[in-house]
């Protein structure tokens, strides 16, 4: 209720008894405890993020050069000859691109099939319980097991071999398949929940149609859960950008992008490399680097890069609050597929 | 401590509206009757699509359609009262085998569409043929021109089987959107924004533009579920002005509660009681001189 600038009167005119709104001083004692909780609760929240934001932002922009985004890291111990982060900034877009692509269609195929097959029924329970368990499975876990699948010979091409015949698996090709393993059980969760937010009577309006549930589920479902899937996406993004474990064991954490050889996209696929958090890590006083300006500057720009994919993500979901006239049709196209049901 | 009880002192007798002149009777008199049949055009022909023969439906053990037997014809409108719970609209739901989706529903006797049994056609076919319209306005979250377009594309079954057919393109598309469109009554409201949104439109715009998608394949039979109970009066009356007109070219079965508006719109009416038919009649007859004791009390308003 808004608050009135004139106390409330009866029709007839005469003012009415009793408080005009409900005050906090005639809360009982639990309320006002529980209240002043809540509140506490949010403001802590919001200092805690202001405290990591002003830190990152004082200690990042004070080391960061423009020198350090345009080069690669070089081995030297002299910190002035030791280059800048090119290669782990190019490492992380090309890793989190890498996983989530494999984990988008994935997962808004597991979503689908989950929220609108579902039988046998053992077989939606397992599934269900499966993604569930990959959700709980600390990354390093998932790491060492990656490490032990693509050192299979029978996957050598997506590694490199060494001399003596035994395959290396570490690459971006195995880091961004466990990657994706992260990023999944979010983008499952979320697209799922959106389609089962979707009343049944729409469904059915496009079976009296004539239509089939698979035209159903492509026409109709999905481009109604469309934002839903771009935020679980989001959030399958910031756990492949923010995770250290799988770029260590399954990606080398190179000082250097190193190529495999062969065409060029393939050979860096193939190859080793690192991420702005296994570069954090190592130039962090607990790494070998040892170079903290340097790993403050670099954890600056990794949280530029989640907030602004962020952005991207939703403004591409959401659409800009402007006309319909002023958009262009890709942008009318998504704003009009906008989800009714799960606002 | 517990807070104070809020007190609102009532010393002086409510207020009501000062009698109108003519006395009591001045409201009813002063608005048309609400159980005025609407003014329908003449009908050329009056053809029987589909019949319903001795249906019985059951969800699980419990059954809730008891061997109806109904004709459904081209030229009129045909409504189904009743009390909730009646059976009304599982027994549309059967009529193009939507209760199918329903897991434990089962059907005896026999349902034909010019003469075919529903279960001989492929269920699509026959969904293109009795398309239905439902309670809550649901159009898909899409452009206008798409809602409707959606209906008449024949998505290519088989991917790679080479009969993949061509998407048809939206000139192909236009003409048959719109005079899907014209035939709701929507398209003078909507010809300048086919592109905007179908979800911006109102309630009874949704409600018209279902009805467009659901007419835009050309239907022999169009189901109407209660299409009007979340709709104002004014939209009401649009949409059942609608219907009437439509009654020409398509045979129309509507499910209502709203009596009055079984008695302004349908032809024929079927009064169910606990998934059995009562009573089948012409509109007047079932209204005005109902048969059966049990229709009397129902269209009187003694229960239901």
């Amino acid at each position: 209720m808004a608050t009135r600038a004139t106390p409330l009167t009866a029709p007839g005119g005469a003012p009415l008894a009793g408080r005009p709104r409900d005050s906090i001083a005639a809360w009982p004692l639990a309320d006002r405890l529980g209240y002043l909780t809540c509140w506490a609760a949010g403001i802590a929240l919001c200092l805690v993020t202001a405290a990591i934001v002003l830190f990152m932002l004082v200690k990042g922009i004070s080391y960061l050069r423009p020198s350090l985004l345009v080069q690669s890291p070089q081995g030297s111990l002299d910190q002035s000859k030791a280059g800048g982060f090119l290669d782990p900034i190019v490492g992380t877009l090309l890793l989190t691109a890498l996983g989530t692509a494999l984990a988008a269609p994935v997962g808004v195929a597991l979503a689908a099939w989950l929220s609108e097959y579902a039988r046998p029924a053992w077989l939606a329970r397992t599934v269900e319980s499966g993604v569930e368990m990959i959700a709980g499975v600390p990354s390093v876990v998932l790491a060492i097991f990656g490490l032990l699948v693509f050192s299979q010979g029978f996957l050598s091409f997506l590694s490199q071999t060494s001399a003596g015949g035994s395959v290396f698996g570490k690459s971006f090709f195995a880091a961004g398949g466990m990657m994706s393993l992260l990023a999944l059980p979010l983008i499952v969760s979320s697209t799922r929940e959106a389609l089962a937010q979707i009343p049944a009577h729409v469904r059915e309006a496009s079976y009296a149609l004539g239509k089939t549930r698979a035209t159903t589920i492509w026409r109709v479902l999905l481009p109604s859960v469309r934002p839903n899937i771009a935020s679980g996406v989001t959030l399958g993004m910031g756990r492949i950008i923010g995770d250290t474990a799988i770029v260590v064991v399954l990606l080398g954490a190179t000082l250097q992008t190193e190529g495999a050889g062969g065409a060029p996209l393939l050979s860096t696929l193939r190859g080793t490399g690192s991420t702005l958090t296994s570069y954090v890590y190592t130039n962090s006083p607990t790494g070998e680097g040892n170079a903290p300006q340097k790993a403050y500057a670099a954890a600056f720009v990794l949280l530029m890069l989640v907030v602004g994919l962020n952005a991207i993500v939703t403004r591409l979901s959401n659409g800009p609050r402007a006309t319909n006239a002023e958009r262009s049709p890709l942008r009318r196209g998504l704003r009009a597929v906008r989800t009714p049901w799960t606002r | 401590m517990p807070p104070p009880v809020r007190r609102i002192a009532i010393d002086r007798p409510p207020r009501v509206l000062p009698p109108s002149a003519n006395g009591a009777g001045a409201t009813a008199a002063g608005s048309p009757n609400p159980r005025r049949r609407l003014a329908r055009p003449p009908v050329s022909d009056v053809i029987e699509r589909m019949r319903i023969e001795s249906v019985s439906l059951a969800y699980g053990a419990r059954w809730v359609v008891r061997e109806v037997t109904l004709p459904v014809r081209r030229g009129e409108v045909l409504a189904l009262i009743g009390a909730s719970g009646s059976g009304k609209t599982t027994l549309l739901r059967s009529l193009n085998r939507l209760t199918e989706i329903t897991a434990g529903a089962t059907r005896a006797g026999r349902i034909t569409l010019d003469g075919e049994e529903i279960e001989r056609l492929e269920v699509n076919e026959l969904r293109r043929r009795v398309t239905m319209v439902f309670q809550q306005p649901n159009p898909f979250p899409m452009s206008i021109f798409e809602n409707v377009a959606y209906a008449l594309r024949e998505e290519n079954h088989g991917i790679g089987l080479g009969r993949a057919r061509r998407r048809r393109s939206r000139r192909e598309l236009e003409p048959d959107v719109v005079d899907a469109l014209v035939r709701a009554g929507l398209y003078d409201e909507v010809a300048a924004d086919l592109d905007h949104p179908a979800l911006r439109l109102s309630g009874g715009q949704q409600q018209r533009l279902c009805i467009a998608r659901a007419l835009a394949a050309r239907p022999e039979v169009l189901l109407l579920d209660e299409p009007c109970s979340a709709l104002d009066p004014l939209s009401t009356a649009t949409i059942e002005e609608l219907i009437v007109g439509l009654r020409e070219s398509v045979a129309i079965v509507i499910v209502t509660h709203n009596l009055q508006q079984a008695q302004r719109v349908a032809d024929h009416v079927a009064f169910m009681h606990l998934g059995e038919l009562v009573e089948y009649g012409s509109s007047e007859q079932v209204f005005d001189n109902p048969r059966r004791e049990r229709t009397r009390e129902y269209v009187s308003g003694a229960f239901g």
